[in-house]
């Protein structure tokens, strides 16, 4: 946090107190506002070299060299290739198959995978030297397509890219039912089936600052600071690339402009790339990449198709659900097993069910990697299953809300893997707050202000998102966080980085208000694996919860230890005044170091995928007014209501504006955002045709939040970062359904996708 | 070539390629790195400043263009220790999260508040102007929402002109 803190006679920021529940100014907003945040690219490093990935242009070959131009000057270069590794040639993530740099002699497995580096005094030379640098690829066949990648190499028709037959991971989820036989016998007797597939398309994160990433040895310990999520996710993927131990690498994080996702596992590669051109240029290097770059070469939200039915029994309750969802991973397997994972265990939707399937795999192609984004897999499998649900409503002439409200899950019933559901369950809260607001529908038809015809509808949606990491995934990671009385002052240590979402203020409030003082005293220690422990990965809507609950335990701790201490020596004053006199006293800091610990009653089974698949779950309804103009297609969302429980709001305008965040990322992907790819490659690298919703794209945003306390969080707070990403995208096709009178089914609802649905439409 | 120009109320001078891009020179030459830059072709204005009282994208601006010009940056909006009543707002009413958009966003925010571009209207009216307005701004965090209250805020901070 002393990058936010004001220099002398610099403009000063409201005085600060904190109670939790209050929503005080953010810590770094005065640093934001005032463009003094220094971000990767502003940090005053003019010695330092450029460095620049030279990509490769084939999708699927053998590696066989990398030639560099003769009649380029090279004197003052420094190239890298695979060659120079001196560790192992790999990103270290779940499996060890993505390397840092495409092999001399091994596969080249997508477009624009990194192949060699180069660094040079300017950017300018960088580039030139790039473009001297010439990969020889033998070219192999390639597969983009789920299905011949999941049956081509039997038929020997497609490549085998991983394993034998490209599945990076599967699952299988049964409830209520030990064979397929009898699953099919519950269908073959229910009264009606609804059946549906669902096509969602790949999303890029856009945070508005571009990777980055800088490196330095010294003493032959490598400094690495820049652009990220988790800094103990690249000092991971360092340790082996480097041939170091834990001691030998640092990284810290730079204020970070934007992540979602994208800054989770792909700031590995890049400073894996940083630290190996600084080792061999002898000095610091930097890279930023360009946007098109970014948009090329980085992870994205995996393209997903879910086959979806429900059987329906004579009291319209549902029998049975059954789901298959197919994902691509891209070319290796960086985080697609825990994306699908989420994928699956969200998939049957906040339901009742007492039968139930979910099928998924996810498969290599040669696209680009997919990987983590906002919501991690539950944004697919939502659109399919509330789409379903909807056209449910419309077969039972029921009201859609109100069928929502009679199906869904409440205390005491169980999810598809079987947990039963004890506390927090915000089902009745936030559907009864959208419905408070909803108000009558937009009249159907009319003319906008261009004087088109328009035809209107109104759509909802019901969901929920687990929060914090999947089944037993904190335990095995066990993450830590310290609060420190340190010079009469107050610390909080721990890996959780803020990368927009208000981290800093948020376990501010929770140390300030568990020690009874004012925020003011209380420092947030920048991320940096020299200093803070391994808390664990800033993901999974899982800060907040799970870190914010650890900083909360410490902070107790250390209050009621410092308390004792005084009283012992008969000590008086406030606890700033004891933190001052343990300081003096003892010359030394008292730290606390707490560990998480599961809430009583987790039970998780990896082997079958039944319990608890998370430790709670966030709720939320949403409604969607729409406009489409009937001569240029345009979906236009005339408003968005999001009624979410997060258990408690820390800091309600902080929790407002991740939600609000959230949902027009979701309304930009039900819409108008879209990554095109041709022969793996992606087509529309820049923000010009990768386009995200600007100001005049957003509706006005309703947002309310429901507060169903988590016994186990910090002041009742659960997870909130992604839920809202989940559902919007459904509720727009609802409404676009509702509209037109047709179903929409895939993403996104594009001008195109509504135009060449015309036929269908006026049919309608 | 030597370009002479005023940034945030400072003469200043640089001797640079005519070319170099008005962004890079506020962030290399003048160490001013507030102006961030988010796309380098225009569509996200992270990196707009103030030129001569019109609110630009500075990496589509060449420095040449720029000689005896006055330029505002997100450094030059504060005055005398005082936080403009754009900024203020915003981090009252949550409209900055990671900040990179920023920059920009106040920037051209102020231009609006300043100009009293959304006075004398209803409030739906202001936000819809707002919206159009700022919609060279593109923000991932926030849906805008908070960031169009601040805007409007901010006006009725200042008041008519």
């Amino acid at each position: 946090m002393e990058r936010f803190r004001p220099p002398v006679g610099a403009p000063a920021g409201p005085v600060v107190v904190a109670p939790v529940g209050t929503s005080v100014p953010r810590v770094d907003g005065v640093a934001k506002v005032t463009g003094r945040a220094l971000y990767l690219d502003d940090l005053d490093a003019a010695e330092a070299w450029h460095g620049v990935t030279v990509r490769s242009q084939v999708a699927h070959g053998v590696l066989e060299a990398v030639d560099l131009d003769p009649a380029f000057d090279w004197s003052n270069v420094t190239v890298v290739t695979s060659a120079d590794i001196w560790g192992k040639n790999a990103i270290a993530l779940l499996e060890d198959d993505q390397p840092a740099l495409a092999p001399i002699g091994g596969r080249v497995m997508h477009k624009d995978e990194a192949i060699a580096l180069v660094a040079a005094p300017t950017r300018a030379q960088a580039f030139a030297a790039a473009r001297a640098v010439r990969p020889r690829i033998a070219p192999l066949p390639a597969v983009f397509d789920v299905d011949r990648a999941l049956a081509g190499p039997a038929l020997g028709e497609a490549p085998v890219l991983y394993g034998s037959d490209n599945v990076f991971k599967q699952f299988l989820i049964r409830k209520g039912h030990a064979s397929d036989a009898e699953l099919e016998a519950v269908f073959a007797g229910a009264a009606h089936v609804v059946e549906g597939t669902y096509v969602t398309s790949p999303q890029e994160q856009m945070y508005i600052e571009p990777q980055a990433m800088m490196a330095h040895w010294r003493d032959g310990k490598c400094y690495i600071v820049g652009s990220m999520q988790c800094p103990y996710y690249v000092h991971k993927a360092m340790k082996p690339l480097l041939a170091c131990d834990a001691d030998g690498v640092v990284i810290t994080q730079a204020v970070t402009g934007g992540g979602f996702g994208g800054k989770e596992e792909y700031p590995s590669m890049i400073a894996a790339h940083a630290a190996l051109l600084a080792h061999k240029a002898g000095r610091r290097v930097k890279i930023v990449y360009d946007r098109d770059e970014d948009i090329a070469a980085t992870t994205k939200r995996h393209p997903c198709r879910t086959r979806h039915r429900l059987a329906i029994d004579a009291r319209g309750e549902l029998a049975a659900i059954d789901i298959d969802v197919v994902m691509d991973g891209g070319a290796y397997l960086t985080l697609s097993p825990v994306v699908l994972s989420r994928g699956v265990l969200h998939a049957a939707g906040p339901y009742r069910c007492a039968v139930t399937r979910v099928r998924g795999r996810v498969v290599a192609t040669n696209h680009p990697p997919h990987g983590a984004f906002r919501g991690f897999g539950a944004p697919q499998t939502t659109f399919a299953y509330e789409r379903q649900i909807q056209k449910l409503a419309r077969h039972l002439g029921e009201d859609p809300m109100a069928l929502r409200s009679r199906l869904a899950l409440r205390i005491g019933d169980t999810t598809s893997t079987g947990q039963l559901l004890e506390f927090s369950v915000g089902t009745d809260e936030v559907i009864d707050a959208v419905n408070g607001v909803a108000g009558t529908p937009p009249a159907r038809d009319g003319k906008n202000a261009h004087g088109s015809p328009v035809r209107r509808g109104r759509g909802v949606c019901f969901y929920f998102h687990g929060a914090g990491f999947t089944g037993s995934g904190e335990q095995r990671l066990a993450g830590r966080a310290v609060v420190a009385a340190v010079d009469g002052r107050f610390e909080v240590r721990s890996s959780s980085t803020d990368i927009g979402q208000g981290a800093i203020t948020m376990f501010t409030q929770i140390a300030a208000a568990a020690l009874g003082i004012e925020a003011t005293d209380v420092t947030v220690v920048d991320p940096s694996t020299a200093q803070v422990p391994d808390s664990g990965p800033t993901v999974a809507s899982r800060t907040c919860m799970v870190v914010g609950q650890l900083v909360e335990r410490a902070a107790t701790t250390v209050r009621a230890k410092l308390e004792a201490w005084a009283a012992e020596r008969g000590v008086r004053g406030t606890l700033h005044e004891l933190a001052r006199a343990h300081a003096d006293t003892t010359r030394t800091e008292l730290a606390e170091i707490i560990s998480y610990e599961p809430p009583p009653g987790i039970r998780w089974d990896d082997a079958t995928y039944t319990g608890s698949a998370y430790p709670v779950y966030g709720w939320a309804a949403c409604l969607v007014d729409v406009e489409v103009d009937l001569d240029s297609y345009e979906v236009r969302i005339l408003r968005c209501v999001q009624a979410i429980d997060v258990g408690k709001a820390i800091n309600p305008t902080i929790v407002k504006g991740q939600i609000e965040g959230g949902t027009l990322q979701a309304l930009g992907w039900a819409v108008l955002e879209n990554i095109v790819y041709k022969d793996g490659k992606v087509a529309n690298a820049s923000m010009t045709n990768c386009i995200v919703p600007t100001f005049a794209d957003a509706p006005d945003l309703e947002t309310i939040l429901v507060e169903v306390p988590y016994p186990f969080g910090p002041s009742g707070a659960k997870g909130v970062g992604e839920i809202p990403m989940d559902g919007p995208a459904a509720a727009v096709a609802n409404a676009v359904e509702d509209a037109l009178g047709c179903a929409f089914d895939s993403l996104p609802i594009s001008p195109e996708v509504v135009g060449a649905a015309r036929a269908r439409w006026e049919r309608a | 070539m030597k370009i002479a120009l005023e940034v945030n109320g400072a003469q200043r001078t640089v001797e640079v390629s005519p070319w170099k891009r008005l962004l890079d020179v506020l962030r290399d030459e003048l160490r001013l790195t507030g102006t961030k830059e988010g796309c380098g072709e225009g569509e996200c204005g992270a990196c707009t400043v103030e030129l001569d009282g019109e609110a630009v994208n500075s990496c589509l601006v060449a420095i040449g263009q720029c000689d005896a010009r006055r330029v505002v940056t997100v450094e030059g909006l504060a005055r005398d220790g005082v936080l403009h009543a754009v900024q203020r707002a915003l981090i009252a009413c949550g409209g900055a999260q990671c900040g990179i958009c920023t920059p920009g966003i106040a920037v051209c925010a102020a231009h609006v508040v300043d100009r009293h571009l959304v006075d004398g209207v209803d409030d739906a009216t202001a936000r819809a102007r707002v919206r159009e307005l700022l919609a060279g701004n593109i923000c991932r965090c926030t849906g805008y929402q908070l960031i169009v209250d601040a805007v409007i805020a901010a006006a009725r901070d200042v008041g008519p002109a």
